[in-house]
């Protein structure tokens, strides 16, 4: 009970900061301003192509599915943009604490350095969280205007699936903050690291050997196809999840560490 | 309320703090005293649970900094020497947030909010930006958030650093009136401010402690080393050696012209008998001062002999006599 009051101070807390400063806003806005462009392009897409479609095969052709055309590639899009901005969103979370010295209060005051941890974690993941509903709303419109309206499962999961996705880069950006007193240091070394990441991925490829199939595996925006298909598969939420767990405990450990060396 | 006991510090092959030990006694201000660099932050920061110990072991309010942290820091009340602010906060909001994260129950919060700010004079600022605040209002922010959950204990880093004489006379005062009802240790590297609010002094150099007693007994066992200056006008041949003739004065020295330092042996005042010879000579007397060794002298005395004899720091609980320190 305690435990939760205190994390929840701590979110309140890093929301005061954001929105007390223009992080916040600049997120959102240039989150929703891309969502909005890759919807656009799409769309355009989408018609172009569904329209072509009709006309070679007078009525007959299968049906151009907007899940898989619209808002998967949107949702694709979107994580790639994540990975772009979620380091702005972690990078300040320890190493401020640590130059302004205020990390001093926290760790003088009852609370665990765990509970400080999933504050500033979940504080992150919520704005996270908004600006994806923000984006969202570009998808309210398919219901709305489109002949057939898209299925809800599919986007669901995807949504989903960007939520995790952005929670591990979040969770990795936070251990990164814990390491220096830096910002910029915090939010390059972040930015570089996911990239890395992401770059992993692309080593999946069915000719390659199985060293760099199993290297592929740990890339972070792999594990997004079948979710963004709306298939559910267990595998792929593990790996998130531990992926999450695993950066928390190493910012844990980091933070802990830090005071027996300070 | 606070028993240190042979704490040591490390860092690599650094040792900041080195064994030392004292106790402060509930409702009692302690001064720690000592150059910078000396182990006083790092021993309050041990104290704090903010660090943890090398070797030796430190109890606030009876539980262990080490084993039981939580229980520590619920009834330690901390300002580092700058105070941990957020600048893009306000002052209530910080506060606010400073109470959830110390425990101050839901219910209780705002009051106590309103105590703290009036105690620490701050309530006119409630809605300011932290971060436009001058610094005697930051410093008194830092207070009022160590004050928040109402602690048994409240460890100062240097309170008065950086404040002009007003702000210094006032949280002099502030400290003076928490003393009693909280258990202080306060640091300091300015003297006068130890003999004005602490009851005791404890001088740290090189991470050991040096001397601990009350700062009167400080003063006066160096008493013996009493200097009276004396300023006059007018000529007088060979005054300096009509000085030294005065029965009881050790050495005469001429610190500018018309201005005399004078030694004089233990337990005697002189001062009456410079007078007469001053006016004997035919002099104005424009003024006679008689200084004891001040703090700062005896702080100088005994963090600068000491490096030479590190063994011959007194141990701390057996007040020594005063040849023992000036040795």
């Amino acid at each position: 009970m305690t435990a939760l009051r205190n994390v929840w101070a701590l979110v309140e807390k890093e929301w005061r900061h954001y929105f007390g400063s223009p992080i916040a806003y600049v997120a959102i806005c240039m989150w929703t301003l891309l969502f909005g462009a890759f919807y656009v392009l799409v769309i355009n897409r989408f018609m172009m192509v569904s329209m072509r479609a009709g006309m070679s095969e007078m009525g007959g052709g299968p049906k151009l599915s907007l899940n898989d055309w619209v808002i998967s590639g949107v949702l694709h899009n979107m994580a790639v943009v994540a990975l772009f901005i979620t380091p702005m969103l972690t990078m300040r979370l320890f190493a401020e604490e640590k130059r302004q010295g205020t990390i001093e209060l926290l760790e003088t005051s009852p609370i665990t350095s765990m509970q400080i941890i999933m504050g500033k974690f979940l504080g992150a993941l919520f704005l996270y969280a908004l600006m994806i509903v923000a984006g969202l709303l570009n998808f309210a419109l398919l219901w709305h205007y489109a002949a057939t309206p898209p299925e809800w499962k599919p986007v669901a999961t995807g949504v989903l699936a960007l939520l995790l996705v952005g929670a591990c880069f979040i969770a990795l950006g936070l251990f990164v903050s814990t390491l220096t007193r830096n910002q910029i240091v915090a939010g390059t070394l972040t930015f570089g690291l996911l990239l890395g990441l992401w770059i992993l991925g692309w080593m999946d490829d069915p000719s390659a050997g199985a060293v760099a199939q199993a290297v592929a595996k740990l890339g972070l925006l792999t594990h997004l196809e079948s979710l963004m298909k709306g298939v559910i598969d267990l595998k792929d939420v593990v790996f998130y999840l531990s992926f999450i767990t695993f950066g928390l405990f190493l910012a844990h450990q980091s933070v802990e560490s830090q005071r027996w060396r300070a | 309320m606070i028993e240190v006991e042979n704490l040591t510090k490390r860092y690599g092959r650094h040792t900041a703090v080195d064994g030392i030990s004292f106790r402060v006694h509930k409702g009692e201000i302690l001064g720690f005293l000592g150059p910078n660099g000396a182990g006083k932050t790092t021993t309050m920061r041990i104290l704090t649970c903010y660090l943890p110990p090398t070797d030796g072991t430190a109890r606030v309010a009876g539980f262990d900094v080490f084993a039981q942290p939580l229980e520590v820091k619920r009834r330690v009340g901390y300002t580092p020497e700058t105070p941990p602010l957020y600048p893009d906060m306000d002052v209530g909001s910080f506060l606010d947030f400073c109470a959830k994260i110390k425990g101050v129950p839901g219910k209780d919060r705002k009051t106590r909010i309103a105590e703290v700010m009036e105690k620490t004079r701050i309530a006119d600022v409630r809605a300011t930006l932290i971060g436009r605040l001058s610094k005697g209002y930051r410093q008194r922010v830092g207070l009022a958030q160590a004050l928040l959950h109402n602690p048994d204990v409240l460890i100062l880093d240097e309170p008065t650093a950086g404040l002009d004489p007003k702000q210094i006379i006032e949280t002099r005062e502030l400290i003076k009136g928490l003393g009693g009802e909280h258990t202080i240790v306060l640091s300091t590297h300015i003297l006068p401010e130890v003999s004005m609010t602490c009851g005791r002094v404890v001088i740290i150099n090189k991470g050991r402690v040096v001397a601990e007693d009350t700062p009167e007994n400080l003063t006066h066992r160096l008493q013996g080393a009493a200097t009276v200056r004396l300023e006059v006008r007018g000529e007088a041949l060979d005054f300096e050696k009509t000085l030294a003739g005065v029965s009881g004065v050790k050495s005469v020295r001429l610190a500018r012209p018309g201005v005399y330092e004078v030694d004089a042996e233990a337990g005697r005042d002189v001062r009456a008998e410079l007078a007469r010879a001053a006016v004997g000579r035919g002099l104005d007397l424009l003024s006679l001062q008689a200084s004891g060794m001040s703090l700062e002298e005896i702080f100088l005395h005994l963090t600068t002999t000491d490096v030479a004899a590190p063994a011959a720091a007194p141990p701390p609980e057996t007040p020594s006599p005063a040849e023992e320190v000036r040795s």
